[in-house]
């Protein structure tokens, strides 16, 4: 299953996200980046060797991204591009495809906020250059983007069971 | 992670799917589920064991009978390991901003 291609049409190089928020843009915006520790799955999505207990946004240009362990140590994940208060954020994303710190890899994430209505936010986030993942470009996509389809993993999963 | 690779392991053999999905309908017996199949009672309580080992399914007594059920925290997480890192993180912010929305409006 992992060796499927990734579909003509789609950027490789890109991954595109929308999510549909029933908040305010600012609120959206500040639980996105002043909390980011509440709701990013850090139990899964982390690198340090200490347990993660917090991700945290540097509120400027240049900022730092990192997580927080619970022995007080910090293991950087990116810096900030751009800072566009309520609208606009850019990221760095420097984790290398072997889930260690690379602070040249230099992958990009933007996330717009585009506010809809008083209480409706549309986020669209873009994690892009993902060329800079070099050989391992593909691989990484997939982890970012998606896994594969039910119905297809199904069928190789009963595929292998039928075969073994 | 672990968890999902083996609930999808589990679900790697047809007859537990086929049993899997008659959970779909709501809680069921084990004489319930094994009706119409071509498999037998004992086949299929084992079956159901790797399925509870997977976590894919609950079970709880009523009366003399066990009644099995599906989980549906082990679909979520399921879906969130299917579903890819992003996809993962943004659920998980939607429902975090909608709750501090909420939050606020009741201010």
């Amino acid at each position: 299953m992992t060796e499927q291609p990734i579909p003509a049409g789609v950027d490789p190089n890109s991954v595109r996200k929308v999510v549909g928020v029933q908040a305010p843009q600012d609120v959206a915006w500040r639980v996105f980046t002043e909390r980011m520790g509440t709701w990013w799955p850090l139990a899964t999505y982390k690198i340090g060797k200490a347990n993660a207990v917090d991700a945290v946004i540097e509120p400027r240009v240049g900022g730092r991204w990192y997580e927080r362990g619970d022995d007080g140590s910090t293991c950087d994940w990116g810096r900030v591009l751009s800072w566009e208060p309520h609208s606009r954020l850019v990221l760095t994303w420097d984790i290398n495809a072997d889930w260690q710190p690379d602070p040249k890899l230099n992958t990009e994430i933007e996330v717009r906020f585009i506010a809809e209505g008083k209480d409706r936010t549309r986020v669209e986030l873009e994690h892009r250059r993902l060329d800079r993942f070099g050989a391992r470009r593909d691989e990484m996509r997939r982890i970012f983007d998606t896994e594969g389809d039910w119905g297809r993993l199904l069928e190789s999963f009963a595929r292998s069971a039928a075969a073994a | 992670m672990a968890n999902a690779e083996l609930a999808l392991g589990a679900l790697g053999d047809p007859t537990r799917r086929l049993i899997f999905k008659r959970l779909r309908g709501g809680a069921r017996s084990v004489q319930e589920i094994a009706q119409g199949m071509d498999v037998s009672r004992p086949a299929v309580s084992q079956h159901l064991k790797v399925l509870k080992e997977a976590g894919l399914v609950v079970d709880r007594p009523e009366g003399t009978r066990r009644l099995y059920s599906v989980d549906a925290r082990a679909l979520e997480a399921l879906r969130r390991w299917l579903d890819g890192f992003w996809n993962d993180a943004l659920v998980a912010f939607k429902d975090a901003a909608e709750r501090e929305a909420t939050k606020e409006r009741k201010r």
